[in-house]
């Protein structure tokens, strides 16, 4: 027999070794009052959230004025997160629906903890273009509806197949996120009493596990799974044609696409670890989302952080190969100009520190793969502030070169989205199963008479 | 007009008699189907916590129609996102450079997106759709078929509920139990 590479556990150590019943009894005591450190958690992101409110209010009132636009530079801090909060989405959208279709069964554990994060992700990105346009009131003009002027949207514009873009993002992940749950609320719905009971009752649509329900149920989860997956990959690239469109050096390349989706992934799966290493201890559930399923988390950082490496490479590399000066110039600035420490942030959290998961020791040590996801969420928001900013700042007229330096206004709104997103994140955990009950004793085998497992 | 019957009827629904059945091993459940099937009953609601290959094999289901509306939604959205934009762009010009007025490749990511969102959206519809239509109301519950139990009911009249009740304890049924209407 050929040598083959033993895995370096059981192979079945994905498999959770608890019956049916004791999944359910974890996951709704999940649901239990919460301890002090979730209200802190949530007093804290809900503190954030209202800086936000406020700063948006300000904004609201005096205009866009306060934040640190300055020309040539008119896409900044919110436009960069933006593109943040898309990205960190891709990864949970990964993990449930493409790791799905390839039968992964680690997926199980971790899946529904990063399409919550997905759903609120998003959500949370999509009130930046709405904040950036200034006249937010009129948002509603980005979208396609007869008017008395008789005008349509430019649908040639990439900002118009943004529109598309995220709306449709947003609904099918929702949908998929809420279809999923159906099955594990009513799980919820059959353990609880009281008030809460008939909370669970109405949102469990009448669920009742009879064999036409699941007929019908697997068969769309599975549909849902082959719709979602190419929205992995589109989203993304349609984000990343918003620059790439344009003739800005720095942003007129073809590579942008699949750079873009690697680095949402990788910086998804960054905040896939910095939520749930947390999040595992908080309710209890350490015996269902262990070393295996870090192990394999943190190989997808290390594969999807190697193909940033690389377009970052690349980057630099056609720079130097077009001949171009202006794309040249654009570049040489990002490493050893006015803003050299935001471009060596970048490289130095996601092209370097990801390389440090070669090692099993550091993909299995919780401690580091926290404080290395904290690297990858750091880095990858730079990467956006400098491929956005830094390019604005310096394209073909010298003399028009400006640099600009984000306010209050700015932070106020960046603080603001991680407060509203933890607040959604950490709400949902307290009112919903995080770990979904259904797949998980799907994986299961259920006992025999005649004894054995399945 | 039966489908807006059943949701009409909720609530009121009748309870339906028959034998429910508790199972706690997998094996045991699907020999009953099997037993039950070939003695002419197949009228079964079976209930389980999670989809399993064996229920669904013993009970013969054909592939569920949902596939049919999901790719009825996609050839819709597909076909709305060209028709809308190619429509918007005549019905206002917008003439740059001498080119043409309506350009397909930058309207496929539209109607890509269309594609997605109407598949996905008809595919929840067309659950909610067939559960409906094609699931049995009045068929008695148990909270612990959510849980770790399988549930068969079977819809019976009266004077056949000794022999079913003893095809059930044979093949391994922990509990079973007599709903009348």
């Amino acid at each position: 027999m050929a040598v083959v590479a033993q895995p370096h556990e059981a192979p079945d150590v994905h498999v959770i070794d608890q019956t049916h019943a004791e999944v359910t009894r974890d996951v709704v005591a999940t649901l239990g009052p919460p301890s002090r450190g979730y209200v802190l958690l949530l007093f804290g992101a809900v503190s954030l959230f209202l800086i936000g409110i406020c700063t948006f209010l300000v904004l609201l009132k005096d205009g866009l004025g306060h934040a640190g636009y300055n020309p040539p530079v008119f896409w900044s801090v919110y436009i960069t997160t933006f593109v943040f909060w898309v990205g960190i989405g891709h990864a949970g959208t990964l993990i449930s629906a493409i790791l799905f279709l390839f039968r992964s069964p680690w997926r199980t554990a971790v899946y529904r903890s990063t399409e919550v994060m997905t759903v609120f992700a998003v959500m949370t990105a999509g009130l930046f273009p709405i904040i950036h346009i200034g006249r937010q009131w009129i948002f509603y003009w980005l979208l396609p509806y007869p008017n008395e002027r008789y005008l349509w949207p430019n649908f040639k514009s990439p900002l118009i197949w943004d529109v598309f873009a995220i709306s449709t993002y947003l609904t099918v992940s929702t949908t998929f996120l809420v279809f999923g749950l159906i099955p594990d609320v009513a799980a919820v719905r059959d353990k609880v009493s009281g008030w809460r009971r008939a909370i669970y009752s109405w949102s469990s649509v009448g669920w009742k596990g009879t064999d036409n329900q699941w007929r019908h149920y697997s068969r769309a989860y599975l549909y849902l799974a082959a719709l979602a997956t190419p929205l992995v990959l589109s989203v993304h690239s349609v984000v990343s044609w918003d620059f790439a469109s344009g003739i800005v050096p720095g942003w007129h390349g073809t590579i942008f696409a699949p750079y873009f989706v690697a680095g949402a992934i990788y910086s998804g799966i960054g905040m896939v670890l910095t939520l749930i290493i947390p999040l595992r201890r908080a309710l209890g559930i350490e015996h269902m989302i262990h070393s295996y399923h870090f192990d394999n988390l943190a190989k997808l950082t290390l594969l999807t952080g190697s193909i940033l490496f690389y377009a970052y490479a690349m980057e630099y590399f056609v720079a130097w190969y077009s001949g171009n000066t202006f794309e040249q110039t654009t570049f040489y600035r990002r490493a050893f100009g006015p803003m050299w420490w935001a471009g060596w942030s970048m490289i130095i959290c996601n092209a370097f520190v990801s390389q440090l998961l070669w090692f099993r020791k550091i993909r299995t040590n919780l401690t580091s793969l926290f404080i290395i996801s904290i690297f990858i969420n750091i880095g990858m928001w730079f990467e956006r502030y400098v491929i956005i900013v830094s390019s604005l700042s310096n394209d073909y007229l010298p003399w028009a070169w400006d640099q600009m330096n984000p306010t209050w206004a700015d932070w106020g709104i960046l603080l603001g989205s991680f407060g509203w997103f933890g607040m959604w994140f950490l709400l949902f955990a307290k009112t919903f199963p995080i770990v979904a009950i259904q797949e998980i004793k799907e994986m299961i085998p259920m006992p025999r008479k005649r004894g054995g497992h399945g | 007009m039966a489908l807006l019957d059943r949701i009409k009827g909720g609530r009121a629904a009748r309870r339906l008699p028959g034998v429910v059945a508790s199972f706690l091993h997998v094996d045991a459940a699907v020999d009953a189907i099997r037993a039950l099937r070939a003695k002419g009953y197949r009228n079964l609601v079976v209930y389980s916590p999670a989809p399993n290959h064996e229920i669904e094999e013993a009970l013969e289901h054909r592939v569920s129609p949902v596939r049919l509306l999901t790719l009825i939604g996609g050839l819709t959205g597909c076909t709305a996102g060209f028709a809308m934009t190619i429509w918007m762009s005549y019905d206002w010009p917008l003439i740059v450079g001498g080119k043409t007025i309506a350009s397909i490749p930058p309207y496929v990511v539209i109607a890509f997106e269309l594609t997605i969102l109407m598949g996905a959206l008809s595919t929840v519809v067309a659950v909610a759709f067939f559960s409906v239509l094609m699931g049995k109301r009045g068929a008695p519950y148990d909270p612990r078929f959510s849980d770790d139990t399988i549930g068969i009911f079977v819809p019976t009249t009266p004077d056949q509920l000794g022999p079913i009740e003893q095809l059930l304890r044979s093949a391994g049924a922990t509990e079973v139990r007599h709903e009348s209407a």
